[in-house]
């Protein structure tokens, strides 16, 4: 496969000119990957590192193609029907995508938060939390300390310490974004992917899971899908600009917004489109 | 993973392989009898088809059934004659008119309606129909095969006319339509395919309901001249051969099965072609 | 024509002739509001009427019967006993086995066709369930008297009366509860298959996704997730079946046996209300046998119609969704 080794060349490169000179790892990173729906192709070609533990931000007006990018990332794009890929996607090096690769544990060490908050409505604040562990079929020993700490990480104790037992679904939208944080992270993921984690929520909510992202940054490597530029210059420290399914430029976050190189970028950023 | 998650995740892969094993068995066991009920009816009622089966009329050995054929496909004209307009009316009258309590409790009984078993129908329509004319007739079974097709023309009618995006309605009256003119050229014109199809299915359901007919159509050995003569039918006719202990007259049931099965099976598959049109769109 | 438009000016109609256009459409308007109100109207009287006629042609039966109509199983119409006990006892039994073979099943093939199976296989394996559904109940009543039931007396009973017990003895006929039990089965399995496998899908996809990402294996979301969010839907789909057994008339009426009797073992012949009256009502002998026969079809429609009510309810209010659903909406609506 020289295509692959070719492009985690480039990726290094890439990497290492963001970082400045140093050394920088890519904890993930797509090459060449492509993806469809069915005849209709999202992502055309896209090769990108993530960075181990930055915050990567992926930009672009709806319909380019960021959603389905980090869905390739842990497999979840293969869940809706008719969606296929081509090229790969690396973690530690590795392929997600090999044939002996098993889309679960892929899933147990990349956690993914919805775009609309989906804590399971079946079950308390506190099953929801332990919901991974539970799904992996483990009870953990300790589950009260796990769930404060899990939960205290999140920036959510506060205010359900005194309601754990309540419904998941009962909480505010903001609340139940960050417990949906909570319950990623519970299952200590290597890699936290963020579907506009906070479109569905007002400015107050946001204000809080941009502030929790900025906590977690330092544990985890974290990318971030957003359409507010403001977010993304807020949050990351790499920044991605996806225009109809392609890459169109990559860099660290304060160049893509001071001085991007590629036009388009430029249009988008100063909002003459998009 | 560690070593714990490990050990664990090897179980649940165990108990997800083998929930994929034991849904594929569900189909198996379910597919069985389909295959099983085809096979004997497409087999046994080849053997047993002849021209006298479409063009004798039902008698001792080596007879036909062509009175019976005639009878059902009469029937199924008749009630669809009665049941899909008024199903159609009344549906679009949910969907269109009434947003009321009154159209829910409506709504609420054309469901239960379809519940309701359709022997009791049959009853029902002995009672008044049969009873007051004093004697068995076409037009009482079909009266009680249109009861057993409204409520599925209803909900079918009124679930898609409510489909119909609002803002179309909108466009139509903003051009000065009237309402009725709207809900018969914009609303059942746009769910027509879907109507159309779910036509044919309650067409197909009643095709071969046997139940209502029993004491309503009854049953006759001969080409009825009037719709107020008790008729015989396909389903009636092979209920009435398969009590019986005789081999020619199960055979003969084996060949009405297969006209029957067919007659169903085309009407389905239309209803599925009708529905299929509009989708690649 | 454009043109043509443009150089002269557009005529209107003179003001008499819309204003009777619209008058004509208000009037039209009513006119068709007053028929679909009909048509929806006779609906609804339908089920009233259903329940009041069957009614009335049963009053006699229930003034002379009583309560021992539904405490005593001696039916014999020559005599003018009427108890219909034994054909309760015959519907309930036929149908709670048919549920008992025909749930595990149609569930299994339900997540096969939502979660479980492969996905080019859903589509036609979906197809052929439904057509399981259209196959007339007559149909079913020809095969099982000529086919099933032999191989029931020749293979199956035997078989199960080595294995002895008050279940599995007595005469081995073929004809009898088990036979009409395992067609109803059969007859009910497309029924609960299909509703259950619309609940499934109406769980938000999202909730899936949810799990899925979580590291579950498809299992471990239905079993965890997806089930405890259907449940209520499911046990709808269950109640409607069982609504739909009580009821079912031509295939059980072939090979249930037609014996009003009480008796513990599955070979032995039953009879159920719906088949009672689809073989007797046509040749009722008797004013007061014809009226026993229809206050057993108001046993039946009571019994319908409770459980279909039921079902309803239940399989409406888990598909409007969860109070997760609409709360996250007003949270988003809030926020929007």
């Amino acid at each position: 496969m020289t295509a692959v080794t070719d492009s985690e060349a480039s990726l290094r490169l890439r990497g290492a000119r963001a970082e400045g000179g140093a050394e920088a790892t890519a904890k993930m990173s797509a090459a060449d990957l492509s993806a469809w729906f069915g005849d209709k192709q999202a992502l055309r070609r896209i090769t990108l590192p993530l960075i181990e533990r930055k915050v990567t931000a992926i930009i672009g007006p709806s319909g380019c193609g960021k959603s389905t990018f980090i869905r390739c990332m842990n497999r979840m794009h293969e869940v809706v029907a008719g969606a296929r890929t081509t090229g790969d996607v690396l973690l530690d090096g590795k392929s997600v995508y090999g044939a002996d690769v098993d889309p679960v544990r892929v899933r147990r060490r990349v956690g993914m938060v919805f775009q609309k908050p989906n804590p399971f409505p079946t079950m308390s604040v506190r099953d929801n939390v332990l919901a991974g562990l539970r799904l992996s079929g483990i009870e953990p020993p300790d589950a009260d300390a796990l769930v404060e700490e899990v939960l205290v990480q999140a920036a959510l104790w506060d205010e359900v310490k005194d309601a754990l037992d309540r419904p998941g679904g009962a909480l505010s939208g903001g609340q139940q974004q960050r417990l949906c944080i909570a319950r990623c992270l519970a299952l200590e993921p290597e890699v936290v992917l963020m579907d506009e984690p906070c479109s569905s929520l007002d400015p107050i909510a946001t204000a809080k899971i941009e502030e929790l992202i900025h906590d977690l940054r330092d544990r985890y490597t974290i990318v971030v899908v957003t359409h507010s530029m403001q977010q993304a210059a807020r949050v990351s420290d790499y920044t991605a600009f996806f225009y109809v399914g392609e890459l169109v430029e990559y860099d660290h976050a304060d160049v893509i917004f001071t001085k991007p190189s590629d036009p388009r970028t430029e249009d988008y950023i100063t909002g003459r489109f998009g | 993973m560690t070593p714990e998650l490990e050990s664990a995740y090897s179980g649940r892969k165990l108990a997800a392989r083998a929930a994929k094993t034991a849904s594929s068995v569900a189909v198996g066991l379910a597919l069985l009898p389909l295959f099983a009920v085809l096979a004997y009816v497409a087999s046994q009622g080849a053997r047993a088809l002849s021209v006298a089966f479409f063009t004798e009329p039902i008698g001792v050995r080596g007879a036909g059934m062509a009175n019976a054929i005639v009878g059902t496909i009469e029937l199924v004209f008749l009630a669809s004659a009665m049941g899909i307009p008024l199903g159609i009316a009344a549906g679009l009258y949910l969907a269109e008119y009434a947003s009321t309590p009154l159209a829910r409790a409506v709504r609420f009984s054309a469901d239960v309606l379809a519940g309701v078993p359709s022997i009791l129908v049959g009853v029902v329509v002995y009672a008044v129909v049969v009873v007051w004319m004093k004697q068995f007739s076409a037009f009482a079974g079909a009266a009680a095969l249109a009861i057993v097709m409204l409520p599925l023309v209803t909900r079918t009618t009124d679930e898609l006319a409510r489909a119909v995006p609002d803002s179309l309605r909108e466009a139509a009256l903003a051009l000065g339509a009237p309402r009725w003119r709207t809900a018969i050229f914009v609303v059942l014109r746009t769910a027509a395919p879907g109507i159309r199809s779910g036509c044919l299915l309650a067409v197909a359901r009643v095709s071969g309901e046997t139940a209502p007919l029993l004491f309503t159509a009854y049953n006759s050995r001969f080409f009825n001249e009037s719709l107020f003569d008790p008729t015989s039918t396909l389903q009636v006719q092979i209920f009435t051969y398969t009590m019986t202990p005789n081999d020619d007259w199960h055979a003969q049931a084996w060949a009405a099965a297969l006209v029957l099965v067919a007659l169903v099976v085309v009407l389905n598959v239309l209803a599925r072609r009708v529905l299929a049109e509009r989708e690649p769109a | 024509m454009t043109q043509r438009a443009l150089s002269t000016p557009p005529r209107l109609p003179p003001r008499s002739l819309r204003a009777s256009v619209e008058g004509n459409g208000s009037s039209v308007d009513r006119a068709f509001g007053a028929v679909g109100a009909g048509a929806a109207g006779a609906l609804g009287l339908v089920l009233v009427g259903v329940a009041a006629s069957v009614a009335r042609i049963a009053w006699p039966s229930i003034q002379a019967t009583g309560l021992s109509f539904v405490t005593t199983s001696v039916w014999d119409p020559s005599r003018g006993t009427y108890g219909a006990l034994a054909f309760v006892f015959g519907t309930l039994v036929t149908s709670f086995i048919a549920l008992l073979l025909a749930v595990p099943v149609a569930l299994g093939v339900a997540v096969f066709l939502t979660d479980l199976g492969p996905r080019r296989l859903q589509r036609p394996v979906s197809s052929l369930v439904e057509l399981l559904a259209a196959i007339p109940s007559v149909v079913y009543g020809l095969w099982a008297a000529l086919v099933l039931a032999p191989i029931l007396r020749t293979t199956v009973q035997p078989a199960l009366a080595a294995v002895g017990g008050p279940l599995f003895s007595g005469p081995n006929v073929g004809f009898g509860i088990l036979c009409a039990s395992l067609v109803l089965a059969i007859m009910l399995l497309p029924t609960i298959a299909s509703v259950s496998r619309d609940v499934l899908r109406a769980v938000p996809a999202d909730l899936r996704e949810g799990a899925l990402a979580l590291g579950a294996t498809p299992w471990d979301a239905l079993r965890l997730v997806v089930f405890p969010h259907a449940r209520r839907g499911i046990f709808g789909a269950v109640l409607l079946g069982f609504g739909r057994a009580i009821g079912e008339t031509m295939a059980v009426a072939a090979v249930v046996g037609s014996r009003a009797d009480i008796s513990p073992s599955l070979f032995a012949p039953g009879y159920t209300m719906s088949s009672v009256i689809a073989n007797e009502f046509p040749a009722a002998s008797s004013e007061l046998h014809v009226a026993a026969l229809a206050e057993v079809g108001l046993l039946l429609f009571v019994v319908t119609v409770a459980f279909n009510v039921a079902a309803r309810v239940l399989v409406a209010r888990s598909r409007e969704g969860s109070p997760r659903a609409s709360q996250a909406g007003a949270g988003s609506g809030g926020a929007a």
